[in-house]
């Protein structure tokens, strides 16, 4: 069979998401954010989320998610995307109400805004991207960073009497009576990403029945901070991250 | 089992090279383009051999720019 | 008939928030200004009007919640107190950045550091000058009684949705703590979301059926572009500053000195002239009301024909500066009387510090 034969629309299983812009991500080559991005946009598409979805933008890499996903955003200070998406979602209780934060943002500048929200039960998505590193401002020690994790401010490697320890926030989250969801996923491989999927749409569908807040953490890489190629991340994050962030469902009720 | 024939476009434009597809695919088909690069100097992904495609969309799936579109027919 | 009611400044402003149709009041604790949300929460306006309240877990996530409530075209507000406005100066900046409209309450306190939880205007610089990072302005109404603390609230939302930008009331702690007669507002339904809609066309509230998306953001890494929103901003407190400079005057028709106090000192100043002009010392008072728009034109006026010119604050002299700036020729002088850590002088000791630079008006 020709190849021009099999590229006919009626042939189509896969296709950019209606909802993704037509910009260019400003992303590295290979990052995770543009996965987790794109499977965000097939949701809203999918649950017709469209005309009723506030995103909360954070300051990080993904302070420019607004530029590609094509729903309503607010682009929140540092840390504080929770506190923006508790009023959105309180003044605007039909809305999909959802935060898109790093793992600085989230677990070392904006970690009594995530707590608080979390425990108010807010009934917003928390969207995690964790790969243990500030991407943005040049690869520094995050919160998360392993022990023994080489950054820019931690060029001997993390290590305990200096730095403290890797902050593994997810568990704490899922000790909170507000949150009625909270799960660990990756998008390393197509089955994680199928999972990953499944995940952001049950932390939707929470959001709109009101059940509570659903906390999302991808355990993700950022080549460019760990100095690998992709692929590579990818292998190293098996190796390393899975053993501190282990995948799968922290609280499901 | 019936036989099943796929295929994948490349957005060459917006593709930056990341090789993820050609790890994430299955049947060996894609490839990164060894001296050509796009617009913004990267060496995007092309089919190397278009006919082992099964149009399962691993690549698709992992690719973070959301460049590949995939198609598939199943041959009678 | 006016419904005449005795209250706290702060319980004023509470009542007046739920009257004009506020959607949401995001607060924390903080002395002297807790009425306000200890007044919301006994009047659950989340019961009859609709409105949101709701205790945040410090200043900090209170303002980031203005700034996302007011994002989505709402009209929302917080109060505080000095400590606490210190907080919330980062969310502040990002609502003049991102020309969102909103209103913040400062109930001001003694400082510096965690000072005195006695009233005070040593946050005039900070209100006044920005406050937090960038050049932005607030608008700044200063009420001087209870009844000013509620109409403020109104015509501080005006204002903000006007110039799509925030306002601030800047109260002194005497202001939001004493009791005095006040007739409300009457109470306005809130906006429906269509109203909302079509008054802030550029709020991000979901598609609905709108075709493009709308983005709230301070963020433009673009010099140019910045630059851009820069002048746009400044084009705006120009227009502010041509047509919402508000003052009282008192006694300036035949004034041979001047004084300039705002706020609960300016009651006071006034019961110190009135005390001098007994005597015949002709003393005249501008009081102004938006401290920023400042009434530079018109203290300019009245002081070309006074002699001199007392500026009274709870605070060591920082109205003065824009008085001096106001009047920028060698005469007439400009002194200050300000007392701070929470004490609040008496007419006597006005008159008193005016002699003390004006002997020859003493007669």
């Amino acid at each position: 069979m020709d190849f021009k034969d099999i590229i006919r629309p009626e042939n189509k299983v896969y296709a950019r998401p209606r909802l993704l812009t037509e910009n260019i991500t400003h992303y590295c080559p290979g990052c995770s954010h543009g996965v987790v991005h794109r499977i965000v946009a097939e949701l809203l598409d999918e649950m017709g989320l469209e005309d009723r979805t506030i995103g909360i933008a954070p300051v990080g890499c993904a302070v420019f998610a607004y530029n590609y996903i094509d729903v309503d955003w607010i682009e929140a200070a540092h840390g504080r995307a929770p506190a923006l998406a508790t009023a959105a979602s309180r003044l605007n209780p039909d809305c999909l109400v959802f935060t898109y934060q790093g793992d600085g943002d989230l677990a070392a500048i904006g970690t009594a805004e995530t707590i608080h929200a979390c425990n108010r039960g807010e009934n917003i998505v928390i969207i995690f991207i964790n790969n243990a590193i500030y991407g943005m401002t040049g690869g520094q020690m995050a919160p998360t960073t392993l022990l023994g994790m080489k950054t820019a401010t931690t060029p001997y490697g993390r290590r305990v009497d200096l730095n403290g320890y890797p902050l593994a926030i997810s568990p704490i989250l899922a000790s909170l009576d507000g949150t009625c969801y909270v799960t660990r996923q990756a998008v390393h491989t197509p089955g994680a990403v199928r999972k990953a999927k499944v995940a952001i749409r049950k932390a939707f569908t929470n959001a709109l029945e009101k059940r509570g807040t659903s906390v999302v953490e991808i355990v993700s890489t950022c080549n460019s901070g760990w100095k690998l190629s992709p692929a590579d991340s990818n292998k190293w994050m098996e190796k390393h991250m899975f053993e501190k962030y282990p995948l799968g469902d922290l609280k499901n009720v | 089992m019936p036989k099943v024939q796929g295929a994948v476009t490349v957005d060459e434009a917006r593709c930056k090279g990341c090789d993820l597809c050609v790890v994430a695919c299955p049947a060996d088909v894609l490839m990164l383009q060894p001296k050509e690069v796009n617009d913004r100097g990267y060496h995007f992904a092309f089919a190397a051999r278009p006919e082992a495609c099964i149009g399962c969309a691993a690549c698709a799936t992992v690719c973070p720019d959301a460049c590949i579109e995939v198609y598939r027919v199943v041959l009678k | 008939m006016e419904e005449v009611k005795l209250m706290k400044g702060n319980e004023a402003i509470a009542h007046a928030a739920i009257r004009y149709g506020c959607d949401g009041y995001f607060g924390y604790p903080i002395t002297p200004q807790s009425e306000v949300l200890e007044t919301l929460a006994e009047l659950m306006p989340w019961e009859t009007t609709g409105m949101v309240v709701l205790q945040a877990e410090s200043e900090v996530a209170a303002i980031n919640m203005v700034y996302g409530g007011a994002a989505t075209g709402k009209a929302v507000m917080t109060s505080s107190s000095s400590p606490g406005i210190s907080l919330k100066q980062e969310g502040i900046s990002y609502l003049a950045a991102s020309e969102l409209p909103a209103l913040i309450l400062n109930c001001m306190r003694g400082g510096p550091g965690l000072g005195t939880i006695q009233p005070s205007q040593s946050d005039y610089f900070q209100a006044t000058k920005g406050g937090g990072h960038g050049d932005y302005h607030l608008i700044v109404l200063a009420p001087a009684t209870v009844q000013e603390m509620a109409d403020f609230v109104a015509l501080g939302f005006d204002l903000a949705f006007k110039y799509r930008t925030p306002s601030m009331i800047l109260a002194d702690g005497i202001v939001g703590q004493m009791m005095e007669k006040v007739v409300l507002p009457p109470q306005r339904p809130r906006r429906t979301e269509e109203e909302v809609r079509r008054q802030c066309p550029w709020a991000a509230c979901g598609k609905g059926s709108r075709k493009h998306r709308n983005v709230v953001t301070s963020l433009e890494l673009d010099s140019a572009k910045m630059e851009v929103n820069n002048l746009r901003f400044q084009e705006t407190y120009r227009r502010i500053e041509e047509n919402e400079v508000r003052f009282e005057e008192y006694y300036t028709d035949d004034c041979e000195y001047l004084m300039v106090a705002f706020g609960s000192m300016a009651r006071i100043c006034l019961k110190a002239i009135e005390e001098a002009r007994e005597k015949g010392v002709r003393i005249g008072l501008i009081r102004p009301i938006t401290l920023w728009p400042f009434p530079t034109k018109r203290i300019a006026e009245l002081a070309a024909k006074t002699k001199g010119v007392l500026v009274v604050e709870l605070n060591a002299g920082q109205m003065i500066e824009d008085v001096r700036l106001a009047i920028s020729a060698p005469s007439p002088s400009v002194h200050h009387f300000g007392r701070m850590g929470g004490i609040v002088p008496n007419p006597g000791e006005i008159i008193e510090a005016f002699y003390s630079h004006y002997p020859e008006a003493k007669i």
